[in-house]
């Protein structure tokens, strides 16, 4: 299905894109058809910003696993990271 | 007769009166057919969606495919656009029977048009397309699996989309609806409460249902494809048109 629900957080952080590195102003999280993986549906995650353009986005469509996975990675690493080495 | 036709990049006045970008393909060699609007997907005016807007015109219709998008995104690669307009809230339902409304105009004022105009759309389009066949003057419209054409929009849903039910008094043109079976957004239950609705109504509808199918079973290219679904869904739409569409 097309779902119609879609997570948005403002996000201001750097992503490269096709085009180079850029500031992103927010990310997407949404379950919906992939343009790409080889799945009716999967988690999607786009970085953007919209004030440069459509063409400003970093893409990721994952499977629900590797959702899991990536989530738990970025949990662990930042509990791993020295405590006041991040902002 | 001819099979040859036409495909190419065209610009119309949307709702609003915004130009917007649309996808037209016609057959050549014919005196009179009657016109087609595709509306695409979520996922956008991609390679796939075009690929069905030239096999209506391979069977003797005008079609044209709006750019759901042009607004948000005009040049960007499809999945870029989707993207963009999803952050943005996504089609609200009024722009959406303007931009149709529109590229129905466009193909009754080609020549060699007979004024008949025909609506499909698949997943997010199917729903579009009841939208738009209960908005607009139409001759037929067909709905390909989509969700909240009937029941209520999740909760949360973009504010610009609106339940479906309580329009389809205005229904203006038969409906023909093809599901999956084994689809749970239309699930059975939205499809069959769906039915009955428009049975009470007396609006003229034909549903078919295909066990061993999914959602989106017309799509070549996902694994949800299913061969003797969309062979048969596709035998459905000819038979559709022809009716409700000749000249």
């Amino acid at each position: 299905m097309c779902t119609y629900l879609t997570k948005s957080i403002p996000l201001k952080v750097s992503a490269k894109g096709p085009e180079g590195w850029f500031t992103t102003t927010e990310a997407t999280v949404y379950v919906d058809h992939p343009a790409h993986a080889p799945a009716d549906h999967t988690l999607n995650i786009d970085f953007i910003n919209r004030s440069i353009g459509p063409g400003a986005r970093v893409a990721l469509e994952l499977d629900a696993a590797a959702a899991r996975a990536l989530a738990r990675a970025i949990d662990a690493a930042l509990d791993e990271a020295p405590e006041g080495l991040l902002p | 007769m001819s099979d040859a036709l036409l495909a190419e990049t065209v610009h119309f006045a949307g709702a609003q009166g915004d130009v917007i970008e649309g996808y037209l393909a016609r057959p050549l060699g014919r005196d009179r057919y009657g016109g087609v609007v595709v509306i695409h997907h979520m996922p956008g005016y991609d390679d796939p969606t075009k690929e069905i807007t030239r096999r209506f015109a391979f069977y003797g219709y005008a079609a044209l495919c709006p750019n759901l998008y042009s607004r948000e995104a005009p040049g960007a690669s499809p999945d870029d656009a989707a993207a963009a307009v999803r952050a943005a809230g996504g089609v609200p339902d009024e722009r959406l029977v303007g931009d149709v409304d529109g590229a129905a105009r466009y193909l009754r004022a080609l020549t060699g048009a007979n004024g008949k105009i025909g609506v499909i759309g698949y997943c997010s389009g199917g729903r579009q397309s009841v939208l738009a066949a209960c908005s607009l003057r139409l001759d037929a419209a067909v709905d390909c699996y989509g969700a909240f054409a009937f029941f209520d929009p999740p909760e949360g849903a973009p504010v610009a989309f609106k339940p479906l039910a309580g329009l389809l008094p205005n229904l203006s043109c038969p409906l023909l609806g093809l599901f999956g079976a084994e689809d749970q957004y239309p699930s059975p239950e939205e499809v069959d409460a769906f039915d009955k609705e428009l049975t009470r109504l007396g609006k003229p509808h034909e549903f078919h249902s295909y066990e061993g199918a999914g959602h989106a079973f017309f799509s070549v290219d996902r694994p949800a494809y299913r061969p003797e679904a969309a062979t048969d869904g596709w035998r459905r739409i000819w038979d559709f048109f022809g009716t409700h569409l000749a000249s």
